[in-house]
């Protein structure tokens, strides 16, 4: 490995400004030092949690081993920072990661006044309450002086404000600063509900001493669209990003696979052979190789089977692709062609 | 002679010029102050790049805007459409509300624990020791977890509080209590509250002076109690009781109407107070060791009894060696009240972090957190100067 | 007035030899004396003495019953300590901390890599028992083993070593040592102010030091790289505490000294640096390390996160560092300074040789108690999403193979205990270290 660690500590120490400038792009850089480094959620299941031997799984991090696919043929080269709330666009910004990946909502202020760029919308969410069976409650409306706990520094925090005004409820807020510290609390009964974005409160249901005692409401009272983040100063290394995940989604709606994309290759139909690089120069145009998207359905899959893999019906979160469906199939994931 | 001296003299600077000591301290201090500066101005050109990088408004204009979340315990009234500035005031004041209970709870403990540490039974000062070894060597945070758990744990859910004359109720969204609401003939009340503190003052000066001159004794506590309890509660029935109760009631989820101690603030409280009383115990010892036997002795001789001995000989010498230390720890005890975060109580940097949080202004919020916790250490550590002047004035 | 005034009088009351030593009465000696004299001297001490025994055995029976006789050893998830048994519920869930134990003594550090942990862990051990006992040889040697060679050796072993070291860090370094030689010569031999011979010693020492450390962090062991975000539990633990107390000494010692500096600038900015860090709380100072600091940096530079918590650590601690080792040099009688000087030794000198060595002494039981606070204080990393044993054991209650009602309350009894045991010895040490050294100065 080749750490800049201790030029830094140098540099700290002596007030040295130490000569990383970002001179370089980020393609570059990231080729330069042989993996990606990508922000992840620090435990999340099915988007992004270690597990008991520190082997990451989740959507989010999937999507980052589809972009080390495409840069570097190879899955493997990425590591993953796992990053808080609090953290993760500091982060970004100060160059730490090259890429978040981290259930991070697409807002205009976060997408203008932070120097990041959202590329796409990996998952589209919407935040929504969970509560006990017990409680006898099948609506967020009826759900008046209830106390909700819920993680600070989120834009759930503020929704959630804005939601019980607007229906004229009291409510009783519990903020805490860690996930697990939310969980814990709703668990042990010092709220009556939980609230966070949906896909969370799917996973977190999984962390309860009881998942069936508790239900997920059905009103989604935000637009969530969560998506992975770059720096805005890189166009280059945006549109690698943002086109991993178009390639993900094409290769879907193509019926391109993890396991018969070798075979695809004798496809005759042209938007497949533009898509696997047989045709055209698209890999090249944005710095990588023409076979970058071939690498990345290979290692990781398209957009349905990573989904079905980490949060889809057969899993333990048993998420439905609803809103996440592809625009021909009554969803609104839709990518630009490649041509 | 005294010519050619200086001239030496003379000669002699100029030869170690560099030996001077007046001269490398003026240099050296101007090398520092260059180096500091230099490293001062390096950290905040970088800051200010980076921020205008980033886009982040600098300056603390962004508190007079709308914070938009809610708080769990105000104590001022305080709602999502307040500022970000009364969300940080919201948050200073619990902070100082946890830390003012805890530091008395935490004395009056610790000043049990540390006699039941001196005292002549063998098992009462085992116990005492016992506590105070297993409470300080663990860590406040995990302490802390533990007591905000244990209080969930223990408390039924809101149906099924525990009620005492369904005026109380316990359960594990806290204690809920009447509350009183003050009419405007409150005010008569509070004069009179006054005028019985004034009174009390008189008082004791007039029975210290006649003790010193006749050696008469008056019974200067039960005329105090019956002025300060007294006149205001007479006050309160010729105003006709100006005070209405808000009752807790169960309505849907939770109780309204009352007053309503959060779990978040019981489980702070319990642990800063447990903890701290570990130390302090320790410091009283120490304090009460100080006093040398001899006036122990001296008391028993002059035949005063063991509590007179206590009050009026032993502790008012102890507490010249106990004050330092004790400031000490409350100043602890005020900086420790800052792990409320990790709990969910909102408190100054609870409040505070979600501010910035929710603006980005990361620079300025942390200057207001350390502005807010300097002062709190330069007030205490200013009574505590002038109470210890104070008690040091016994001295001759 | 004539008798015999040689013969004494004896009256014949009155006994000649003394009577045989009886036994002291049954109730003041023996077991039975000592519990009159302690427990039971009065009406008042015996019913304290009840209670207290009440509470003890009331206390110890409850825990005893939950740890142990209704405790769970075994199970490969929660349905071991899920009790079907309605009078007898079931007590603590042992198979939880079983389970957990290696995470929460290696973190999520990649199995086939943790012999790099023990390593560090048993030459760490190794290293400083020695140290600990007063009439071991070896002691300086054995400081410098752990102050340099081992924090280095550490550093490599955890992080996988091999970091990039560019030809700008060897230009810098290179530049660096220049100039301290030309600064050696011209003080020197301009100026007088610096004995060039062994300044010239000194200079060959560390430039040689620092080319082998440079040399080594470069070199590539080929070791798996293992990033910091892996590390956890006890591992952080003991690397946030030691790192803190290790790095405070030095910048502690120089703003101690720079409190008591004749100096005004000196002393001001000692006293300001040492009184805005003790004001605030840690958890401030961790929360403006992890957000913060990358403001600080240039653009583009970025610090590990477990090494900004280090930073912010090491500053808060040197801090309170500070004031111990001022109560150390203030316990020095102004003799000593005085005798110093006459003998002519410049002002660097003479805290070298005279007054650090006496003061540092003095202060070893105050140095373990700032260690143990440290020790107590590294749980906040987990506030800021460092899985140090707080942490990691969060993160395993949040598991749900192991969710049972007793899950929480025997991981927190377990980790509290591990704590308990290092804060509780530590304090015992310095204690011990006190009466030596108490019993050293009494003469």
């Amino acid at each position: 490995m080749k750490t800049k660690l201790l030029s830094l500590v140098l540099g700290a120490t002596l007030g040295v400004a130490a000569a990383t400038a970002a001179s370089a792009t980020t393609l570059e850089d990231v080729k330069a030092k042989g993996f990606i480094q990508c922000g992840v959620n620090p435990g999340l299941p099915g988007f992004g949690a270690p597990d008991d031997k520190g082997n990451w799984t989740g959507m989010d991090v999937d999507f980052c081993r589809a972009v080390a696919s495409a840069v570097f043929g190879d899955a493997t080269k990425v590591k993953f920072t796992p990053l808080s709330a609090k953290e993760r666009f500091t982060a970004l910004q100060s160059g730490e990661i090259d890429l978040l990946a981290r259930n991070s909502t697409w807002t205009m202020q976060r997408d203008t006044g932070l120097g990041l760029t959202f590329t796409g919308v990996n998952y589209y969410d919407g935040q929504g309450f969970m509560v006990r069976k017990s409680l006898g409650v099948d609506s967020a409306l009826k759900l008046n002086g209830a106390s909700v706990c819920t993680q600070t520094g989120t834009t759930t925090e503020l929704n959630l404000a804005d939601y019980f005004r607007a229906n004229n409820m009291t409510y009783q807020v519990v903020a805490f600063e860690n996930n697990e510290e939310v969980n814990q609390a709703y668990d042990s009964g010092r709220c009556d509900v939980l609230t966070t974005d949906q896909s969370g409160l799917y996973s977190t249901r999984l962390k309860l001493a009881n998942a069936d005692d508790h239900i997920v409401l059905p009103e989604i009272i935000s637009k969530e669209p969560l998506g992975p983040v770059v720096r805005q100063n890189d166009p280059q290394w945006f549109n690698i990003v943002k086109w991993v995940l178009f390639a993900q989604i094409n290769a879907e709606e193509l019926g391109v696979t993890a396991q018969n994309v070798m075979d695809m290759k004798n496809s005759t139909n042209p938007e497949i052979r533009r898509l696997l690089g047989l045709e055209g120069d698209f890999g090249t145009g944005i710095g990588l190789t023409n076979d970058w998207a071939v690498n990345l359905i290979k290692n990781v899959g398209n957009y349905a089977e990573v989904f079905n893999r980490n949060i889809g019906p057969d899993t333990p979160l048993g998420i439905a692709r609803g809103l996440n469906a592809l625009w021909n199939k009554g969803g609104i994931q839709y990518a630009p062609p490649v041509r | 002679m005294s010519a050619v001296t200086d001239e030496v003299r003379a000669r002699d600077s100029r030869t170690s010029f560099w030996n001077d000591p007046k001269i490398r301290g003026i240099l050296s201090q101007a090398l520092l102050i260059l180096v500091v500066g230099w490293f001062a101005w390096e950290i905040i050109d970088n800051t200010v790049t980076n921020l205008q990088e980033r886009r982040i408004a600098s300056g603390y204009r962004f508190l007079e805007n709308t914070a938009g979340f809610g708080i769990v315990q105000t104590l001022i009234p305080y709602s999502e459409v307040s500022s970000y500035g009364r969300a940080f005031v919201v948050g200073l004041l619990n902070t100082l509300l946890v830390a003012g209970l805890s530091i008395v709870a935490a004395t009056l403990l610790g000043f049990v624990i540390g006699i039941m540490r001196l005292s002549k039974n063998w098992l009462i000062s085992k116990i005492a020791a016992a506590y105070v070894e297993v409470i300080r060597n663990v860590p406040l945070l995990l302490q802390l977890f533990v007591w905000y758990r244990a209080v969930l744990k223990s408390m039924p859910s809101p149906r099924e509080s525990h009620s005492f004359a369904d005026l109380f109720f316990v359960n594990n969204r806290g204690l809920y209590a009447p509350f009183p609401l003050f009419g405007s003939r409150m005010i008569w009340v509070l004069a009179a509250l006054g005028l019985a503190v004034v009174l009390t003052a008189i008082f004791n000066i007039y029975a210290k002076r006649r003790q010193e001159q006749t050696g008469q004794r008056l019974p200067r506590l039960w005329v105090s109690v019956a002025l300060i309890l007294g006149l205001p509660a007479l006050s309160l029935i010729i105003n006709g009781v100006p005070v209405n109760f808000t009752y807790p009631e169960l309505q849907g989820f939770n109780f309204v109407g009352g007053i309503n101690m959060i779990p978040e603030f019981v489980a702070l409280f319990l642990g800063l107070s447990i903890y701290t009383a570990s130390f302090i115990a320790e410091v009283v010892r120490a304090g009460i060791q100080a006093v040398s036997k001899g006036q122990t002795e001296a008391g028993n001789a002059l035949g005063l009894r063991g509590g007179s001995i206590l009050r009026l000989i032993v502790v008012p010498q102890a507490m010249r060696v106990i004050v330092p230390p004790l400031a000490n720890q409350y100043l602890n005890l005020t900086k420790n009240s800052s792990l409320a975060v990790a709990i969910g109580y909102p408190d100054v940097v609870a409040t505070g972090g979600t501010v910035l949080n929710q603006t980005g202004q990361a620079v300025e919020v942390i200057s207001l957190w350390m502005a807010v916790y300097l002062t709190l250490s330069l007030l205490t550590s200013g009574f505590m100067n002038w109470f210890n002047a104070r008690i040091a004035l016994v001295e001759r | 007035m004539t008798g015999e005034p040689n013969a004494p009088r004896v009256p014949a009351f009155v006994r000649t030899e003394s009577l045989p030593q009886r036994p002291a009465p049954v109730s003041e000696r023996g077991v039975i004396g000592w519990m009159h004299a302690h427990l039971f001297s009065s009406w008042l001490n015996a019913a304290l003495t009840v209670v207290g025994l009440y509470v003890i055995v009331s206390v110890a029976w409850s825990v005893i019953d939950w740890a142990i006789l209704r405790g769970i050893w075994d199970g490969a998830d929660r349905e071991a300590c899920l009790s079907t048994d309605r009078a007898t519920p079931a007590g603590a869930c042992w198979a939880f901390v079983r389970a957990k134990f290696p995470q929460w003594v290696y973190g999520l550090y990649p199995l086939d890599q943790r012999w790099r942990v023990n390593i560090v862990y048993i030459v760490g051990a190794l290293a400083l028992i020695p140290m600990m006992i007063p009439s071991a040889p070896y002691k300086r040697a054995n400081a410098l083993f752990l102050l340099i060679v081992y924090p280095i050796l550490t550093l490599i072993l955890l992080t996988g070593g091999h970091f990039a070291i560019e030809a700008s860090d060897w230009l810098l370094l290179v530049i660096l040592l220049a100039i301290a030689l030309v600064l050696i010569v011209l003080l020197g031999r301009g100026a007088g102010m610096v004995d060039v011979p062994s300044a010239l010693r000194l200079w060959v020492k560390v430039a040689l030091g620092l080319v082998l450390l440079y040399a080594l962090l470069g070199f590539d062991f080929g070791m798996v790289a293992v990033e910091t975000s892996l590390w956890g539990g006890l591992l952080v633990t003991l690397v946030v505490a030691i790192t803190g107390i290790v790095a405070s000494l030095p910048i502690g010692i120089i703003l101690a000294l720079g409190r008591r500096s004749r100096l005004p600038v000196v002393r001001m900015l000692s006293i300001m640096f040492i009184e805005l860090w003790r004001g605030v709380p840690l958890i401030t100072v961790l929360f403006m390390a992890s957000v913060v600091l990358p403001l600080f940096m240039p653009a583009g530079t970025s610090v590990d996160k477990l090494l900004r918590a280090l930073i912010g650590v090491a500053l808060f601690s040197a801090a309170y560092m500070a004031e111990v080792i001022r109560g150390g040099l203030q316990a020095i009688p102004k003799g000593q300074y005085e005798a110093a000087a006459a003998v002519g030794l410049p002002y660097w000198r003479m805290m070298q040789f005279i007054i650090l060595p006496q003061a540092l002494r003095i202060v070893i039981p105050g140095i373990v108690n700032s260690f143990i606070a440290l020790f107590k204080d590294t749980t906040l990393v987990s506030i800021i999403g460092i899985f140090d044993l707080l942490g990691i054991l969060h993160a395993g209650l949040a598991d749900a193979r192991w969710s049972t009602p007793q899950t929480a309350a025997t991981g927190y009894f377990a980790v509290a205990l591990i704590y308990w045991i290092f804060c509780f010895s530590m304090s015992r040490y310095s204690i011990f270290m006190e009466h030596r050294l108490g019993a050293g100065m009494r003469r």
